[in-house]
Formats: structure tokens, sequence, C-alpha cells
């Protein structure tokens, strides 16, 4: 077996790593399996919300509700929190100094918590407009789908500070690298899910 | 290209094309609905292929799937997973679409 060797998806520690890398394999796999069955769940949270679409009951609709530039700066906040966190995987990989790998850690827990903060704010206008889930089918599917994503980065946001907690306590040892590679799968896969919902939610819903 | 072998340069040189293309591909969706230049369902198709697209992009690399061969076990779950979520939401759709139209 090469360290060479693209052993996983996502970045590979290859030859920086030498015993982080052999046992990243397995490791690894496993949490794309738990990837795809999340992936799953939300394939059918959008099928539902596809099949909701027109029970509006006369309540508010899709076109009423949105607004585009609040769903454009959560993309290109959660867009570039993505970004910030390939560049950490990278720091971690290359040997980076322990601070640039937790700056840039922080700076996308910073962009994860602004991007839950814009969320909370629609959906607080959107209650505030009579827009709640038990007010129509559509909505029901809507706050089903829209938040479950949501619920996902405030997790992975927790996740991020533990992993920073766990690099400062216990340096960059190999349990800690794989950990944060997982940590990178679901940050990555949380913005692919995001991109379906600004497409299929979003601007679906405010085409005129 | 992105292999474990790559130097630190080449990594977040590819990174930045992932996040640029990203970033063009996101404001040319919400761009064609900001403003609306041709007929909704030809709108709506435009968005969902540069969904798509962005999809391809984020996995390419940001997540580092290809098509070379020793990734393949992802690229099969991958594959696999899509085969299993098209099946299940195409089902679903037309079952309950099916049954909307018949208690009309």
């Amino acid at each position: 077996m090469s360290a060479t060797e693209v052993k996983h998806a996502g970045l590979n520690l290859g030859d920086t790593d030498e015993l982080a890398h052999q046992q990243a394999g397995t490791a690894l796999f496993g949490f794309w399996v738990f990837l795809m069955s999340d992936a799953i769940l939300f394939a059918l949270l959008f099928a539902t919300y596809g099949v909701m679409l027109s029970a509006t009951v006369g309540g508010p609709t899709p076109a009423s509700e949105y607004k585009i530039l609040p769903a454009f700066l959560e993309t290109l906040t959660l867009l570039t929190s993505s970004f910030t966190f390939g560049m950490a995987s990278i720091a971690m990989k290359h040997g980076a100094s322990r601070r640039q790998l937790l700056g840039w850690m922080g700076v996308t827990l910073i962009l994860g918590f602004t991007f839950l903060g814009m969320e909370v704010h629609d959906f607080a206008t959107m209650f505030g407009d009579g827009a709640y889930p038990t007010r129509s089918g559509y909505l029901s599917s809507f706050f089903a789908l829209v938040p479950t994503h949501g619920l996902h980065v405030f997790f992975g946001s927790i996740w991020i500070i533990v992993m920073m907690v766990q690099v400062m306590t216990f340096g960059l040892d190999a349990r800690v690298k794989i950990n944060i590679l997982r940590l990178g799968l679901f940050w990555h896969f949380l913005d692919i899910v995001w991109i379906a919902i600004f497409s299929v939610v979003y601007l679906k819903g405010l085409i005129r | 290209m992105s292999g474990p072998t790559d130097s630190k340069r080449d990594e977040i040189r590819s990174h930045a094309i992932g996040y640029g293309l990203a970033l063009m591909l996101t404001g040319a969706a919400f761009a064609a609905v900001h403003w609306p230049s041709f007929v909704p369902t030809t709108t709506l198709a435009i968005v969902f292929g540069l969904g798509l697209v962005q999809m391809v992009v984020h996995f390419r690399f940001f997540l580092h799937i290809s098509l070379r061969k020793s990734a393949r076990d992802d690229l099969q779950l991958i594959l696999f997973s899509t085969l299993i979520v098209i099946l299940m939401v195409s089902g679903t759709l037309v079952i309950l679409f099916n049954l909307r139209a018949r208690m009309m």
C-alpha cells in the first residue's frame, strides 16, 4: 500500500501523514455511507415539498414569503464557509501552524453562525406574516425541509467548536486529523444540500 | 489532478477554482430569477441546470470526487445512492400527484 494512493473521497492526507492516511480509508468510507443515507433523507423531504407546494389553502404562498436578497446572502455565506473550511483542511494536511488551522476553523464557525442567524431571522419574519408550520401543507413541508438543513449546520458548528478544542488539547494526532477530515466532508455536504434548497425552494418559488 | 502528492499550492489553486466556479454559477442562477428574461419554465430549467452543474463542481473541487480508479468505491456509493434517490423521489412524485389528480 503506497501512501500516495487515493484512499477515500475528500482531501487525502497522503504522504504528509502516513499513519493517519493508513487509517483514514475505512474511517472515511463509513462516514460517506452515513452522508449518503442523510442525502436520501433530504431527497425525500424535497419530494414531500414538491408534492405539497400547491397545498397553500389560501394562506401564504412561496412568492409572497421568499425574498431573493436574504437567500442570496445566505448562499454566499455558506459557500464561503465551505471554502474557508477547505483552506483549514489544506492547512492541516500540510502542517501549517496550529494558529493558522484554528484561524480558518474560527472563520468557518463565524460564517456558520452568521448563516444560522440570517436563517432564523427569515423564519421569524415568516412567522410574523402568519406563515407558521401548521398553517398549510406547503408550510409544513417547508418547515420540515429547510430547518432540517439548518439543524445540520447548527450541529456542524458545534462539531467545529469540539474539533477546535481537540486541536488545542490533543494537538494534531492521527485521530484528530481523521475527525477533521470527517467534519470537512460533513460541511461540504451541507453546502451541496443548500444548492438544492436555494434552487428548488427559494429560486423556484420566486420565478415570475 | 488533486492527488495526495500534490503540492500545497496546487491544492489551494484547485480549491480557489472551485470557489470561483461555484460563485459564478450561484450568481447566474440568482440573476436568471432576479432579472427574468425567459418564460418561467425556461428559467426554471436554467436554475435546475445550473444547480446540478454546481453540485458537480462541489463534488469535484471541494470533495475531490473524480473518475480516477482509486476513488471508485466512493463513486459507486454516490452513484448507488443517486439511483435510490431517483427511484424513491420519482415514485413519491408519481404516486402522490396521481392521487391528487384522482381526488380533484
